[in-house]
């Protein structure tokens, strides 16, 4: 092992993701964005906090995707199930069992790492790659959607409602409905799991598993285990992305099957990563914070529409129709994505 | 896409010299029989030891076959455009949407009749598939990855999908079907729309093939799933057969819409239900696989009809799924695809 380090800095002796002062500026970016970030409720009108939780959410959602597809490449079309397990764990434990969020948080993540692995050493054993592996995944989301809305014990259909609690509490994680704490929670989060993948990505396992992308066979050779450092990463990127279901249930103190294993969780994940750049730190949340207000921006054009629009009014799906249209035209004009292509403008 | 995926669509018509074609299987051929043996002595077990009624029981197969060929019939452009273009068109179902929205204007503003409607909208899913492939997907050809495609497949679902909801709302619209009534077959019913359905598969199954395999342009395809560099030298102009591909395969969605929908209830999103079940036919039956699709069809038809005799609620449907993900491990090639 230690002889694919030295060989690496023979090559490129100042490799700049590999560098400690690269992590180091990450770290610096992440804490000044958290600083700024912290005072947003207190600016923003009260209305647009709704949207400022749901964006948080996706860009989880989106880092955690991002660890797997972008770093690992291994394209996943089914995170909706790695969501999902985080989203039901938190309910079904709070509603049986009465074991606080916090907690059940944590169980989700595991039980979703471990899921999640399962799903992965199976495609990975069978050397599925590319589409197929992205077919695969796609149909573990799809089973598990038809299993919670078959499965008795979390209510099929109907979902799980989180009952509301008479006064505020840090246990239950529930408080007033405006409370700035329901937003800072996720930008907590956030904050966390962002910090998780800057060490990752640039530790050893991350490194491997960027080499692992780039040519698996050539890391192999080199006496990399594949297969572990893959698993490894996709056990990271669905504890992230089931903490963002555990949140979601939380705040929406709700869950049900579309909600939690719906087509739409899995493309909600890959969107704002896609959008902002797939394997970069900053390109899942440059996204996210494009795409998440996007809705509600057009839903207040559409409000108040310019004369050429007034034919909208009162339609739905202009929203998703211009989030695809932004979908189409970054994949086709920006394979970077939009941070990717900045930064790469930026380099030169 | 592996390559030995992307051969399929010519596998058969080199690997024997044409005398010897008569009397030699090729392997595809024998999976294929092998697979339907294996069906019928199935169902004759369900029908001898099974603990159901035997009419309940030729009900479902007769349900499950007109139900699968209907799903072939909407699988069949998935199968032909991963063929050739190596492309996992995520488009399918909201392509299928928006092929009967189509039809349900042309018949609600024009009063056509509802087939000929279809007939109208083949054409124009034609041109909408070409216009696609050359405007936006060629861009990406010559990248080596397979996440862009499918991704500006997916953007092209959600558009369409969302332009039809802004156009048509969401309510359920209806389309009435000229032809009505039902055939008792060995005391089961089958409906004629979903024969007619049913028919269409046959029919657009016969034809790309025939295409495929009689006609300049089905040499050029083959020539360029088989080998894109080796095809531009020999001077096929290879977008414009990929645009041409991406065509065809709407083409046959177009059709595969149009006889839908007489006997489904229109909502923007009807067609999503068929993109997953046509992967998962397309993957049983070998991606690029025109007879594959048409077998793949039937069993998942089969497998769901015959399946919800025994298994409760949406129980058959993740046994579609479970057949789905072990084909994918144990023989992602598929029934009739090309083994590596």
């Amino acid at each position: 092992m230690t002889k694919v380090d030295t060989s690496r800095r023979a090559v490129a002796p100042r490799a700049p993701r590999t560098s400690q002062s690269g992590a180091r500026r990450q770290y610096m970016y992440l804490t000044i964005g958290l600083a700024v970030f912290f005072f947003l409720p207190f600016v923003l009108p009260e209305s647009a906090q709704p949207v400022a939780v749901r964006t948080l959410i996706f860009a989880i959602m989106a880092v955690g995707w991002n660890l797997m597809s972008g770093y690992g490449g291994m394209f996943s079309f089914g995170h909706a199930a790695f969501f999902g397990v985080g989203a039901y764990t938190v309910a079904f434990l709070l509603t049986e069992y009465g074991i606080s969020p916090w907690i059940s948080m944590i169980v989700g993540a595991i039980l979703s790492a471990g899921v999640g692995v399962l799903i992965a050493y199976m495609c990975l054993r069978y050397k599925l790659a590319g589409s197929y592996f992205a077919l695969a995944t796609f149909a573990f989301a799809q089973m598990f959607l038809l299993i919670a809305q078959g499965a008795e014990f979390l209510n099929k259909t109907e979902g799980i409602n989180i009952p509301l609690l008479p006064q505020e509490s840090w246990v239950m994680m529930q408080f007033d409905q405006n409370s700035y704490y329901y937003y800072w929670i996720p930008l907590g989060l956030l904050a966390i799991v962002v910090a998780v993948s800057i060490y990752y990505v640039n530790s050893r396992a991350g490194q491997f598993t960027q080499a692992i992308r780039d040519d698996a066979i050539a890391a192999e050779s080199l006496g990399i285990n594949v297969m572990r450092y893959r698993l490894i990463t996709v056990a990271l990127s669905c504890a992230i992305t089931a903490i963002a279901g555990a949140y979601y249930t939380q705040y929406y103190l709700f869950v049900g099957p579309e909600q939690a294993f719906g087509l739409h969780v899995s493309i909600d994940a890959l969107i704002p990563a896609v959008i902002g750049g797939m394997g970069t730190i900053w390109g899942p949340l440059v996204g996210a914070a494009v795409m998440g207000p996007l809705s509600e921006v057009i839903a207040g054009l559409l409000r108040n529409p310019p004369p050429f629009l007034e034919f909208l009014q009162g339609r739905s799906g202009l929203d998703v129709a211009v989030y695809a249209v932004l979908l189409i035209a970054i994949v086709v004009f920006m394979p970077k994505g939009i941070f990717g292509t900045i930064r790469d403008r930026w380099r030169k | 896409m592996t390559p030995s995926t992307s051969n399929v669509l010519i596998h058969d018509t080199e690997t024997e010299e044409p005398t010897r074609r008569a009397f030699v299987l090729s392997p595809a051929w024998k999976v294929s029989l092998g697979v339907t043996a294996l069906a019928i002595a199935a169902l004759a077990l369900i029908y001898l030891v099974g603990d159901r009624a035997d009419s309940l029981v030729t009900q479902a197969i007769v349900t499950g076959l007109l139900l699968g060929g209907v799903y072939a019939l909407a699988s069949l452009g998935l199968t032909l455009i991963f063929g050739v273009l190596g492309i996992v068109n995520f488009a399918q179902g909201a392509m299928l949407s928006m092929s009967m929205f189509i039809v349900y204007f042309m018949v609600s503003t024009f009063g056509m009749n509802t087939y000929l409607a279809v007939i109208v909208t083949v054409p124009i899913m034609f041109g909408f598939g070409w216009l696609f492939q050359s405007t936006l997907m060629n861009r990406l050809s010559g990248d080596s990855g397979h996440e862009r495609p499918l991704l500006v497949t997916l953007g092209l679902s959600l558009l369409i999908i969302n332009t039809l909801l802004m156009i048509f709302g969401g309510r359920p619209l209806s389309v009435d079907a000229p032809i009505e009534g039902s055939l008792r077959i060995l005391g089961a019913i089958a409906d004629y729309p979903r024969m007619i359905a049913f028919g269409g598969a046959v029919i657009v199954a016969a034809a790309l093939a025939l295409i495929l395999k009689k006609s300049p342009l089905g040499l050029a395809i083959r020539a360029v799933s088989e080998n894109n560099e080796g095809a531009s030298l020999v001077g096929i102009n290879v977008r414009r057969i990929y645009a041409l591909t991406f065509g065809l395969g709407s083409a046959a969605v177009a059709v595969a819409g149009g006889l839908l929908t007489p006997f489904t209830s229109l909502i923007p999103s009807v067609g999503d239900q068929y993109t997953t079940l046509a992967f998962v036919i397309v993957v049983l039956g070998g991606l690029g696989s025109i007879p594959g699709a048409v077998i793949g069809g039937l069993f998942i038809g089969l497998l769901q009809t015959v399946g919800s005799l025994y298994l409760p609620g949406s129980g058959s449907l993740l046994l579609v799924f479970v057949v789905f993900v072990l084909i994918l491990f144990l023989r992602p090639q598929g029934l009739l695809g090309a083994k590596k």
